[in-house]
């Protein structure tokens, strides 16, 4: 009697994507091969970042082996969404970083609930219907290589990111990169948060549209550039995975804006059709207690905001007031919303229009 | 006050019992018709509110439509969605649909297509779903019809939301009906109380205090009450009675006796046959004295007896009369003292009892005998709608002076004469009493001597 447009909605997520069979970006497993029990766990987390966090859990849970599959984000989306619609064999635990697609699943009933003392302790914003919970501690951050900006120029905020686009001829026009919202999830996911937060929002986009920011893809490509000083500052940057890159390179500043900074839990949710729903509990637990938090913050995807802060990182002057974790809550459908997507792109897409003119032109 | 004890359980264990168990009942009925209209009302108004929480967030929704070149743009605010957050654990889904009933955005819901009903309800995603539908009417140049927005949300909340708050008011009318209870054993403590007073009065009397129970009492108990203190009185009566007996005879019959005795002795000791005759002839007649004497105290106290125990009935003074002329021992009676009888054409009616009327005919009957002067009579009549029965002879009667203590114990003589006790005109008396008439002593004319009963009349027969 009711049928879920989910494929009209995945084509919307999915823009210009190639329409096929969605696929894993890579694959590997931890623990004996010969387990007894093993654990599919579906992520968006780079194999790299997450693999000690697999490690320290497979150590310590013996008999058990994880099978980590790497996605994209809309790739997962999809897959989990289809998976749920059909009786088809799903993974066992997705964690990803678009938790809007994760709330949706779970809206859409495609998550089962898990309860136990360690999500009983999880504050409502990161825990929602008792079956998306948010795992991680990651900073929105602006980003930049102190080589190429010295201390005084260095912004630390977003008002001062748009004084450093303003001037006709400021060294920044055309080398400020941030996520392009059409193929990134988390890039959209940040980007409708920041609109949602202040009229900053609108003054930035105008002022990247003027200056000719790029809008590119992926994080890692975003931090390279500014590794290479192709970039001078990168915008929206999850802040792990650019403290991650700070670990070797030194140069590398992490600034969570004075302003607010948009903080972000990785969410993980449990499928409808997952075959061992008791031991990716197990793991969720394992993630939120004090093992897996302590193995979350060695990879950098939980953050320190309040002690052991990492020397990259430069916190905002009034952490407690400008951290500002988003909520898993209802209110993240209404980007997802065909429309309002739409119309979000659109105005994106207004302020991007020569960038997109040179990126076609390549 | 010896079955008190075995009285008294039941009698407590009964009134307790049936007031517990009237309010209990009434109390357990009066919790269970609010527990039903808490349970409705707990659902109504869990209803009511998420339902404008559901109407707020499809007219922002609503709100949020316009046009562009003739399509319609839909540009959801946020904040419609955190309304919905206010139930914090429940799915939502919704959709805007054009005329044509195609999706615009949303999720493609199947909604009924009767329009009008603004809210129904439906499942989604296997769970029971509220769904509110709001139309807004273009009528513009490029686009005209209708748009409907519709979204549903789970309704998990909404339980949660009628359970507390049928809970809380159950837990209020609990606290309500613990007091009530409270405070009904309270008004039945207190309720009872005058009987405990009662007891505590009962209890505390020595076993010679047949005073009446004198307790402040409630107006529905005091009946209770009036009906103890006649049945102490009639105890008290009784008692008086076997009293009065009691000392009557030891005092009345020594000396008789005492007499008798010496009497009995001089004959024995006496030789002379002819003094012997004499003295037996005295023997004889203070044994008949004694003998009334002693019918006569009897008499006195049975009279009394029933005056408390027998219950009085239409009696014919006519028939009264009769029996008593026949009862009377007439053995000794000569031609000259031959009883005669007046009585009236029509009965004289009056309530009373048959046999203590007649032992008090007897009793005149006897007096005249003995002390009047034939032709004596014995009438029955009416007289100023009053029934009268008593006795006429033509002797000088009794001095006027003693009229007004006649009717008192031996005060006649002042003791026993040779041939009377003095106890006929008590009898009279106090079978007077018993009837609420009163006793009369008349002299109609100078050779007229008359003593008799006046007695009210049977209520219909006054006239």
């Amino acid at each position: 009697m009711r049928r879920f447009d989910g494929l009209a909605l995945g084509l919307a997520l999915l823009g210009n994507a190639a329409v096929c069979e969605p696929m894993p970006e890579a694959t590997r497993s931890y623990g004996p091969m010969q387990a007894e029990v093993h654990l599919t766990v579906r992520g968006t987390t780079d194999i790299a970042l997450f693999e000690p966090v697999l490690q320290t859990f497979v150590t310590r849970s013996d008999g058990t082996r994880i099978d980590y599959e790497q996605w994209a984000s809309n790739d997962l989306y999809l897959a989990t969404e289809a998976d749920c619609r059909s009786t088809s064999v799903a993974a066992d635990l997705v964690v990803s970083s678009s938790i809007d697609q994760q709330v949706k699943l779970a809206n859409d009933g495609c998550a089962v609930p898990y309860r136990s003392d360690e999500t009983a302790k999880l504050p409502t914003v990161s825990n929602w219907r008792d079956e998306v919970f948010g795992i991680t501690w990651e900073p929105a951050a602006i980003v930049y290589n102190r080589n190429t900006i010295g201390s005084a120029q260095a912004p630390r905020s977003r008002f001062d990111l748009i004084d450093l686009l303003r001037p006709e001829d400021s060294a920044f026009r055309g080398r400020v990169a941030t996520y392009d919202i059409e193929a990134s999830g988390l890039g959209y996911l940040f980007a409708f948060a920041d609109s949602q937060q202040a009229t900053t929002f609108g003054r930035l986009i105008e002022a990247f549209g003027r200056s000719g920011a790029v809008a590119t893809c992926c994080s890692a490509a975003i931090i390279d550039g500014v590794a290479s000083g192709d970039y001078l500052v990168a915008y929206n940057v999850l802040g792990s995975y650019a403290l991650a890159r700070a670990d070797k390179n030194p140069d590398i500043v992490v600034v969570a804006p004075d302003d607010y900074t948009l903080v972000l839990a990785r969410a993980a949710l449990i499928p409808r059709h997952a075959t061992m729903p008791e031991l990716a509990g197990k793991f969720i637990d394992f993630l939120l207690s004090e093992p897996g938090r302590s193995a979350l913050r060695s990879a950098n995807l939980i953050v320190d905001t309040n002690e052991g802060v990492h020397p990259a990182m430069r916190l905002p002057e009034n952490p407690d007031v400008s951290l500002r974790p988003i909520p898993l809550s209802l209110a993240l459908l209404v980007g997802l919303d065909q429309h309002k997507r739409r119309e979000f792109v659109a105005r994106w897409q207004a302020a991007f229009p020569k960038d997109r003119d040179r990126e076609s032109a390549e | 006050m010896m079955t008190d004890s075995a009285i008294r359980p039941r009698f407590s264990s009964s009134l307790r019992f049936r007031l517990a168990a009237g309010i209990i009942l009434v109390l357990a009925i009066g919790c269970v018709a609010v527990a039903f209209a808490a349970f409705a009302y707990g659902r109504n108004a869990a209803q009511q509110s998420f339902d404008r929480l559901l109407i707020g967030a499809a007219n922002q929704i609503a709100g949020s439509l316009w046009l562009r070149d003739g399509e319609v743009v839909v540009d959801i605010p946020v904040s419609a969605f955190e309304l919905l957050s206010l139930a914090p654990r429940d799915r939502v889904v919704y959709g805007v649909f054009g005329d044509d009933g195609t999706l615009i955005t949303g999720y493609d819901i199947a909604a009924p297509s009767v329009s009008g009903s603004t809210f129904f309800t439906d499942s989604f995603a296997g769970e029971t779903a509220r769904f509110a539908r709001v139309t807004r009417q273009f009528a513009e140049r490029s686009f005209f019809g209708s748009v409907d927005v519709i979204i549903g949300q789970t309704t998990e909340a909404r339980r949660e939301l009628a359970q507390q708050i049928t809970q809380n008011a159950l837990i209020a009318v609990a606290a309500i009906g613990v007091v009530m209870s409270a405070l009904a054993a309270l008004a039945v403590q207190s309720a009872l109380s005058p009987l405990h007073r009662i007891e505590r009065d009962i209890a505390a009397r020595s076993s010679k205090d047949l005073t009446p129970v004198d307790v402040n009492v409630p107006q529905e108990i005091s009946s209770l009450v009036h009906a103890l203190n006649r049945f102490i009185a009639r105890i008290d009566r009784q008692l008086h009675v076997m009293r009065t007996l009691i000392a009557d005879a030891s005092h009345q019959l020594r000396t008789p006796i005492a007499a008798l005795r010496v009497q009995a002795e001089l004959a024995a000791d006496e030789t002379d046959r002819e003094r012997t005759l004499r003295i037996v002839g005295r023997i004889h007649e203070r044994s008949r004295n004694l003998s009334r004497l002693t019918d006569q105290l009897l008499s006195h106290a049975l009279i009394i007896h029933r005056a408390d125990t027998v219950d009085l009935t239409p009696v014919d003074l006519r028939t009264v009369a009769a029996d008593a002329v026949e009862e009377t021992d007439q053995s000794m009676s000569n031609v000259d003292r031959a009883i005669r009888l007046a009585l009236p054409e029509a009965p004289v009616i009056c309530n009373g009892d048959a046999f203590s009327l007649a032992e008090a005919c007897k009793n005149l009957i006897n007096n005249a005998l003995n002390h009047g002067q034939p032709p004596i009579t014995v009438f029955a009549r009416k007289e100023d709608g009053r029934a009268c029965i008593g006795v006429r002879d033509r002797g000088t009667g009794i001095p006027e002076a003693m009229w007004p203590n006649a009717g008192s114990r031996f005060t006649r003589n002042a003791g026993v004469s040779a041939t009377s006790a003095g106890l006929g005109l008590a009898i009279v008396n106090a079978v007077c009493e018993a009837h609420e008439g009163k006793m009369r002593i008349e002299r109609p004319s100078e050779t007229e001597f008359e003593v008799f009963l006046e007695l009210p009349m049977m209520p219909e027969d006054a006239g």
